[in-house]
């Protein structure tokens, strides 16, 4: 028999609820209001009283109002046709939603049960199979998805039959299996999944070992993120958080992506993969979190987005996870700890808070699955630090768990340096790891992590310069300062900022940014003689100049090598 | 509010702050309104059988043995084309001695359009101002505030705006709002001949400030009418947002709510963007574009009001006295329109957003030859150049007084660029350079 409860106390989307009999910790139990039935999740018990967030408002809702509890966690519904869906955060499909307006209690299915997928089977009957062995394959748009042996099965099965080749909707029976004690089971296309629990099912997580491209030559040169890595983006609101991570959205190397964001992406759907030339949306799933639904329903999105990923990671892809922005979901734990008169942490947020980032952060990974195959989810996720100031709890919190630190600057976004990322500040652990120091000696150059931490200390010495020359003045430094200095805005006007909006510039592949890397360590290197700073100014200038006509002009066309010959010409005139 | 034959009447309060009051009462909903004595009040935590609200009109005067009616049901707004043209205060009632309106009851604070059923905006609202046109295109369905010191002729520049704007009405939401200015947007809308697109709920500085936090959804439930059934182009002003999280502070306090950071709520983020995520494109055609005021004070962003302001809105618009010219300028580098790229370029001329950035960022260069100077450094030739050229570009662009089309925007730029600087100096496109230049 299901628990039930009534209603006893309300404070916005805290509710407390006086229970019959148990009740589990993130128990999801319905409160009825008039008919409607409103989503609830348990998130404290004292003693017959269970504190529940609801996922909906609560107006109008009263005391002495009942509750049923369903004996179930927060699952994801997971299957063929989840990518190109949209959902909110407890995955409805919002695109099958009658009304303008969002209407309490109206739930609808994340899957088209009617939509008939192109089967294909792949093991065999008397094949021993354990949880997320994969039975069969549909085509989802131009991926291949795996039908698996349900994750929540414990121990080892033996396949009884396959269906044959052809075309079923998700809920027809692809495969029986027999279980150890001899009993049949069937499998659909389909299979529910706690949120909130990672799914394991694989044989090892090695240390990543290759990076993922980004087409950002901020990112992939100098603070490359791993396939299977994790990243975080904090930066004061305006200094194009958005924009970087749509960028990385659009362009990067990984066959799913699935966004969790407050924001709408309604250009989304028309955007072309530069990868395969097709839609982007057929590889992606957006979860869909405006800021004004309730804060329960923010907190589930991020982990609703975690598990669609870690599904297909099951299958052998490469999933890339953007999150925008974790502290809004800090936030949320935040009303929700106030509301339960918990005792504060730092700023007001729950004590736990770090533990709770670090273990989300935790599910990211490169895999190898019990058939050998990779699969990988990569986390990007924002911070929007209070006051962009970066000594705040979600920050230094996720600083401690995230790989990869791309710092956004007010300073740099005021001077219109985009993508913003400080060059100083921001770091890629990766570019530690010998197995991507090996990985990026034999894909992209021999030797390329010393190029790159050499392109780092130019960027740090020209700082350096910077200052002396703001303390001393243009004449109290030696010209050695000044040509310095130049090479370091010369490296940061080439390599460090992009324009995003500008169609070639916009993506670079990592040939291109080898290349251009190349380029500028290669005019850093030679000697340069001025004989005043004005004169040094006006040379850097019109080098910078060219070299940024050339990032604008398609890879080795013939306007980028007029270009390229340009700035030839400026580097033998020089001394001349 | 009509109350109804068969209700129960409570007398005996069992706690009162400076803006709540407890009381035992049974079967009471969340959010429903009451009347504590002639007061207008509104539950806002149940525990057990004992109830808090929030007095709009402050608690100053109330008995514990007020008569308390709870009325069941939220707040609500009388919709219908009768609404244009009026003023009302907080609670939807005229204030300008016309008739009552007629039309359907609509709950306040309703749930939000979703964001599926939203398009994306792409229609430029021009405001002839270019700080705003130039470097921060405005497009309908869009949400920004001026972040602004209470110096700032703010409410000037929001009334220029929207009468500069073509949209089909103009509802403003006025929180805190001093007598004068009112009467200043009255008379504004009045000369401009606006009045009968315009619909105003007015919160004084005379009012009681709880009662502010019903401004924002009133103006939106008179928005969403016209936006969604009306298939109107709506422009909501809402001034000013800092009294009203002021006002929400005082409610979260006398609750005994643990106070983050400034200290407000915790739930202010939340708060903020239940109004702000109003703003919307509908795909009928129908829109809500938000323009809100937010003060600041001495122009600090980094308070939690303007700070979680700037992570919900598209961008902002930072108003500052320039004190090289004595203008009051919207500051280049503070000011961000987040969906400026969705008509830039497209819906404006091709280098528009080249322009902007070049020019922002001479201007920037400006600002570390200014250091220089400050800290007694010689000047170099360029330095002397750039100096120049920040001074032109706050009066012909910057300015707030500034009324242009964007193309003569465009071509002011250019004519700046050419007077000041060299083509290398900008580093704009070859392409754009060999198009537009001004020799």
């Amino acid at each position: 028999m299901k628990t039930t409860g009534k209603v006893t106390g309300i404070v916005s989307n805290l509710v407390t609820v006086e229970v019959d009999g148990p009740v589990a910790e993130n128990e999801i139990c319905f409160i009825v209001l008039q008919g409607v039935r409103m989503m609830a999740e348990v998130i404290k018990v004292n003693g017959k009283y269970a504190q529940v967030q609801v996922f909906e408002s609560t107006r109008g809702l009263r005391g002495g109002d009942t509750v049923t509890f369903e004996g179930r966690m927060l699952e994801a519904t997971l299957g063929p046709g989840l990518l190109s869906s949209v959902y909110d955060g407890l995955q409805n499909d919002l695109t099958t939603m009658k009304s303008v307006f969002l209407r309490r209690g109206e739930y609808t299915d994340p899957l088209d049960h009617e939509k008939l997928w192109d089967f294909t089977p792949i093991a065999s009957p008397g094949d021993k199979v354990i949880a997320s062995d994969w039975l069969g394959e549909v085509k989802e748009g131009w991926l291949p998805h795996k039908i698996m042996v349900p994750f929540s099965f414990k121990g080892e099965y033996t396949v009884k039959s396959v269906i044959a080749a052809g075309k079923y909707n998700v809920d027809t029976t692809i495969a029986v299996l027999i279980d150890e004690s001899g009993a049949e089971v069937p499998v659909t296309m389909t299979q529910k999944w706690p949120v909130k629990v990672a799914i394991k099912g694989y044989k090892e997580k090695p240390r990543p070992d290759r990076i993922m491209e980004t087409g950002v030559r901020v990112i992939d040169t100098l603070n490359p993120i791993a396939e299977g890595g994790t990243g975080f983006i904090p930066g004061p609101f305006g200094c194009g958080k958005t924009v970087l991570q749509h960028a990385i959205a659009k362009q990067g190397d990984a066959d799913v992506i699935v966004m969790a964001a407050v924001e709408i992406f309604t250009e989304f759907p028309e955007l072309i993969d530069p990868h395969t030339g097709r839609h982007l949306m057929e590889r992606t799933t957006i979860i869909c979190n405006t800021s004004n639904m309730p804060v329960a329903a923010r907190e589930a999105s991020v982990y609703t987005a975690m598990t669609i990923c870690e599904y297909y990671r099951a299958m052998g892809l490469k999933c890339l996870l953007l999150a925008d922005s974790t502290s809004r979901w800090a936030q949320a734990l935040r009303e929700m700890s106030n509301r339960m008169e918990e005792l504060p942490g730092a700023d007001a947020f729950p004590v736990d808070l770090s533990a709770i980032i670090s273990n989300f952060y935790s599910r990211a990974g490169m895999v190898i699955l019990p058939n050998g195959k990779r699969g990988a989810v990569t986390f990007i996720g924002t911070v929007s630090p209070a006051g962009g100031n970066l000594k705040e709890p979600v920050t230094e919190s996720t600083k401690k768990t995230a790989r990869c630190f791309y710092a956004l600057e007010q300073n740099r976004a005021d001077q219109k340096r985009y993508p913003a990322v400080n060059p100083i500040d921001s770091y890629s652990k990766y570019l530690e790891y010998p197995e991507i120091i090996e990985y990026l000696n034999k894909t992209v150059e021999k030797g390329w992590v010393d190029k790159v931490l050499r392109a780092k200390n130019i960027i740090r010495r020209g700082k350096e310069t910077q200052d002396q020359i703001n303390i001393l003045g243009d004449d109290g430094v030696p010209m050695s300062y000044h040509v310095t200095f130049w090479k370091s805005e010369l490296l940061d006007f080439i390599i460090l900022q992009q324009d995003g909006f500008d169609p070639v510039d916009s993506l670079c592949p990592m040939d291109r940014q080898r290349y251009m890397l190349d380029l500028v360590l290669d005019i850093c290197s030679r000697d340069f003689h001025f004989d005043d700073y004005e004169k040094c100014r006006d040379y850097f200038k019109n080098l910078i100049n060219e070299l940024r006509q050339m990032n604008y002009s398609p890879f080795q066309s013939e306007q980028f090598l007029t270009y390229q010959s340009k700035v030839n010409q400026l580097l033998e005139n020089h001394g001349n | 509010m009509a109350t109804k034959a068969y209700q129960k009447i409570y007398t005996k309060l069992e706690a009162i702050t400076k803006a709540t009051v407890a009381l035992h009462a049974k079967g009471v909903s969340n959010d429903e309104l009451a009347y504590v004595g002639d007061r207008l009040a509104q539950v806002v935590r149940i525990k057990g059988d004992l109830v808090t609200m929030q007095i709009f009109a402050g608690t100053e005067g109330i008995p514990t043995d007020a008569e308390v009616t709870f009325l069941g049901e939220p707040p609500t707004l009388r919709v219908s084309d009768q609404l244009s043209g009026r003023f009302f205060n907080a609670y939807g009632q005229p204030i300008d001695g016309g008739p009552e309106i007629e039309g359907e009851l609509r709950e306040i604070g309703g749930p939000s359009v979703n964001p599926y059923k939203r398009r994306q905006p792409s229609q430029l609202i021009p405001t002839g101002i270019a700080g705003i046109d130039l470097n921060n295109t405005l497009v309908s369905g869009q949400k920004i505030p001026f972040f602004a010191d209470p110096d700032q002729p703010y409410n000037q520049v929001m009334a220029d705006v929207a009468l500069r704007a073509d949209v089909d009405k103009i509802i403003l939401g006025g929180m805190g709002l001093s007598n004068d200015d009112y009467l200043f947007f009255r008379q504004s809308f009045e000369a401009a001949g606006a009045l009968d697109k315009i619909i105003c709920f007015i919160n004084t500085t005379e009012n009681p400030p709880v009662e502010r936090l019903l401004i924002p959804d009133m103006a939106l439930t008179a928005a969403e009418y016209f936006a969604v059934d009306k298939n109107e182009k709506v422009l909501v002003l809402l001034t000013d947002m800092t009294l009203y999280a002021d006002a929400l502070s005082i409610v979260s306090n006398r609750m005994d709510q643990i106070p983050s950071k400034d200290s407000m709520p915790g739930s202010l983020y939340s708060d903020l963007a239940k109004i702000y995520e109003k703003a919307v494109q509908l795909p009928t055609g129908g829109s809500i574009t938000i323009i809100a005021v937010t003060t600041l004070n001495d122009g600090d962003i980094t308070h939690a009001i303007p700070d979680n302001t700037g992570y919900i809105t598209e961008g902002q618009l930072f108003l500052r006295a320039d004190t090289d010219t004595g203008k009051v300028i919207i500051d280049p580098f503070r000011s961000l329109s987040r969906l400026k790229q969705l008509v830039q370029n497209k819906k404006t001329r091709e280098d528009h957003s080249q322009v902007m950035n070049t020019s922002v960022r001479l201007y920037a260069d400006a600002q570390n030859a200014k250091t220089k100077l400050e800290n007694g450094f010689d000047l170099s030739d360029y330095d002397h150049r750039c100096l120049a050229y920040a001074k032109d570009y706050a009066v012909r662009l910057l300015s707030i007084d500034v009324n242009i089309t964007i193309e003569e925007m465009l071509d002011t730029a250019w004519e700046l660029f050419a007077k000041y600087f060299s083509k290398a100096e900008t580093g704009i496109k070859q392409a754009l350079i060999d198009k537009y230049w001004k020799d």
